[in-house]
């Protein structure tokens, strides 16, 4: 049967009114840094330009602490009840501009136009509109009768999900009654700028939310200060620990969450198609860029065989190519610097002795792309079964018993996340039960949700975002 | 002609035997007072690894064993030691210089935390976790999971009321631990190993280590096979170095305050440290 063409799709720019410059936004205002340097946002499905951004110094971070330091006697001390209209106002404007915030973070990020859509900023909003809701019922999240705030948070966020992590991080501080200062990824900074114009429209009080944009040493700034009472990270592993090293011996409470290789469990008796589709899901949404990517298929080995056909035949048919086209499946790698690390991974692969497979597709000659691919061959040992690639890599694994699947699955110093797939209730909850992962998807994958806590054992981190649990990492109280 | 008593020989508490440290060494324990009290064994790198080994093979069955039974097993401590009640005031008075007043008081005091942490096992789901309303045709749900293997280093000077605050936390989570107890007051340590001993608590869970605690607690904190590590015992300087070192792997820490009040309700800010929270979703569907 002859494959059937798409036209092509394409979301409108048009809605986006980016400035050619920003600043940065501290204490309710942009303002130029004080040592007056740029750096460029490049879209990387092209390569071009989108604006000019702010590098933070640490002079600058330490205006935005204090400006957080002088709003917190406000803030903190403000009813909840009010706190949470604004943070209703806040999830109400960023549906209002869903599609601006969207189109701009595809713009920026890479990914395609209908995850940023349809997951990231409906997300974002939901994470507002969730913890907004929390902000006059802090006594009820089983922390005592009187949790209090735990001052200024700093937040250190990653490229994957831009605007997504802000609401994660920015959203159960503010409930809590801290303010924050908060630092976007180096390569994802422009949808945080556009929330800066959300907090203005929204009247938040200035400095309750302070926004320094620049690369590592930016960070490890905010990190450093002494007026920082909170750390929040969301990254790497080698990262997180260096923070968990800086903070040794200061009174900073820290929340981390890393890297990850998350098994995703195939059984004999899985719906296999479904099981395809997660499986494509787990890896291949939002081009493998995300922490808790189902990257090892552990697939039983009784239809091990027939399963691989059937996944390189739906990988197949995955469309790569424009982000800003409402057909793409998958989109562009966010950065050449991570493009490197993922072709270097792909390339140990092959020379330690795994089977390479990678869909037929034609991909775009400007910008960063990598197609989606596929590892059989996979011995444990091999980096690619171990390392996290975080790109669209799929390592794949057998087994044949549900003790084999349970021991690889938790062969791995990461335990953020694993799938499941089968259709025995009782197998399920079993291995729920034996995997040491943070959030176990069963007969689905990459599920997220405000009400839903998320973060990882081992060396994926510690602390949760998402639920109660996850607002306790911003409160001082009976349990925190 | 009055009767030659028959002393005691304090040794280690690792996999459930009582052995002496494998460096052979030991060293000298004192009253308060500078009296000579006992020789203690003094726990070297090897014993600290080799309790790790212990603990971590008691893992699985110590944190999959039923909450109701594991509940039963942290009573059954209380139990033992109420049995041992006059020899522990003894051990208490001797290494704290209390009046026998207070150091019943301590020990009633111990005792009667250790029921408080006993109901808590089977409560813990109820408690620290929750149903989740996603906004998806999803069940969903978070519940608390331990830690793993967690070194913990008791305090300096209560040795039984603080010892017991530090390790109940940690066990009745499901955790299995490694405890370096006070250094100069070790003594009542080795009498409560004796009553876990007696208490159907499997070995391995609890591994009790005498000795320096600037010497062991490094090799615990740099650790591989260590998820976690309360610090309460530590000073300021060591604490600081521990968190360092702890980082390698992102062990869960906890900092030690210096006014911790072990006499104080506990709450469940040390329990809920060495706990994980699994979240667990599946579709509703036909």
């Amino acid at each position: 049967m002859a494959r059937i063409e798409y036209a092509p799709a394409p979301e409108s720019r048009s809605v986006v009114h980016l400035r050619p410059s920003y600043g940065l936004f501290i204490d309710g205002e942009f303002v130029e840094p004080t040592l007056g340097e740029h750096y460029t946002s490049v879209n990387p499905a092209d390569e071009t330009a989108l604006a000019e951004v702010s590098e933070g110094s640490a002079a600058d971070v330490d205006l935005a602490v204090r400006a957080a330091r002088r709003a917190f006697t406000r803030w903190s001390r403000m009813p909840g009840a009010e706190r949470a209209k604004y943070l209703y106002r806040i999830a109400r404007i960023l549906q209002e501009r869903a599609r601006e915030f969207a189109v701009l973070e595809t713009l920026d990020n890479g990914k395609p136009i209908k995850e940023s859509r349809d997951t990231d900023i409906p997300l974002a909003a939901a994470w507002f509109f969730h913890y907004a809701g929390w902000a006059d019922k802090l006594e009820y999240a089983g922390l005592g009768p009187d949790p209090r705030p735990l001052g200024v948070a700093g937040q250190v966020i990653p490229w994957n999900f831009p605007m997504l992590m802000l609401a994660w991080k920015v959203a159960p501080a503010l409930a809590g009654g801290n303010t924050v200062v908060l630092k976007p990824a180096q390569t994802t900074p422009l949808t945080a700028l556009l929330f800066a114009e959300v907090c203005q429209q929204a009247d938040l009080p200035a400095g309750v939310v302070n926004i320094v944009t620049g690369h590592n040493d930016t960070g490890a700034a905010v990190v450093a200060h002494k007026g920082v009472d909170k750390i929040a990270f969301t990254g790497s592993t080698a990262v997180g620990r260096r923070i968990a090293e800086a903070v040794a011996g200061t009174h900073k409470r820290v929340t981390l969450e890393l890297g990850g290789k998350g098994a995703n469990i195939v059984f004999a008796d899985a719906a296999i198609d479904q099981a395809v589709e997660g499986v494509v899901h787990g890896i291949y949404f939002n081009q493998g860029h995300v922490c808790c990517a189902g990257s090892r298929l552990l697939v039983q080995e009784s239809i091990a065989e027939e399963f691989v056909a059937r996944l390189k035949r739906r990988m197949g048919t995955l469309r790569v190519g424009d982000p800003l086209d409402k057909n793409t499946d998958v989109g562009a790698i966010n950065s050449s610097m991570q493009l490197a690390r993922i072709s270097e991974l792909a390339d140990s692969g092959v020379a330690e002795g795994a089977t390479m497979w990678q869909a037929d597709c034609a991909l775009p000659s400007r910008g960063f792309w990598f197609a989606p691919t596929l590892f059989t061959d996979v011995a444990q040992s091999h980096r690619i079964a171990r390392e996290e690639i975080f790109g669209p890599v799929l390592s794949t694994l057998t087994f044949r018993t549900p003790s084999e699947a349970i021991e690889k699955a938790n062969n791995t110093q990461y335990g953020l996340a694993a799938g499941i797939w089968t259709e025995k209730g009782s197998l399920i909850l079993k291995m729920a039960n034996e995997l040491r992962a943070g959030v176990v998807w069963a007969n689905t994958y990459n599920k997220f949700d405000p009400a839903s806590p998320f973060g990882g054992y081992k060396e994926s981190g510690y602390g949760r975002e998402g639920g109660r649990q996850g607002l306790a990492a911003y409160l001082e109280g009976d349990r925190a | 002609m009055s009767r030659i008593d028959v002393r005691k020989t304090h040794k280690l508490f690792v996999n459930g035997a009582f052995p002496r440290s494998e460096s052979g060494r030991s060293y000298e324990v004192t009253d308060t007072k500078g009296r000579f009290l006992a020789n203690a064994a003094q726990a070297s790198r090897k014993d600290a690894r080799d309790a790790v080994v212990a603990a971590r093979a008691a893992f699985r069955g110590w944190s999959h064993a039923n909450a109701f039974l594991r509940g039963q097993i942290i009573y059954r401590i209380a139990e033992v030691m109420e049995g041992r009640h006059p020899q522990l005031v003894a051990d208490v008075m001797a290494a704290e210089g209390l009046t026998e007043a207070r150091a019943r008081r301590t020990v009633d005091a111990a005792i009667d935390r250790i029921v408080w942490y006993a109901g808590w096992a089977d409560k813990l789901p109820t408690a620290l976790g929750n149903a989740n309303a996603v906004s998806g045709p999803f069940f969903n749900f978070s519940i608390p999971e331990p830690t793993g293997v967690v070194a913990v280093l008791a305090p300096e000077s209560s040795s039984l009321l603080g010892l017991v605050s530090v390790v109940l936390p940690v066990i009745t989570g499901g955790n299995t631990c490694v405890v370096v107890t006070s250094h100069t007051r070790p003594l009542p340590a080795v009498t409560w190993a004796e009553c876990l001993a007696t208490s159907d608590v499997p070995g391995g869970v609890v591994n009790v280590l005498t000795g320096d605690r600037a010497e062991i607690a490094p090799w615990l904190a740099s650790h591989r096979d260590v998820d976690g590590i309360d610090c309460a015992g530590a000073d300021a300087s060591l604490a600081s170095a521990l968190e360092v070192a702890a980082a390698a792997n992102l062990k869960r820490v906890l900092r030690p305050d210096a006014d911790e009040d072990w006499a104080a309700h506990p709450g469940l800010r040390r329990l809920s440290r060495f706990i994980e929270t699994k979240t667990v979703w599946h579709p509703i569907g036909v």
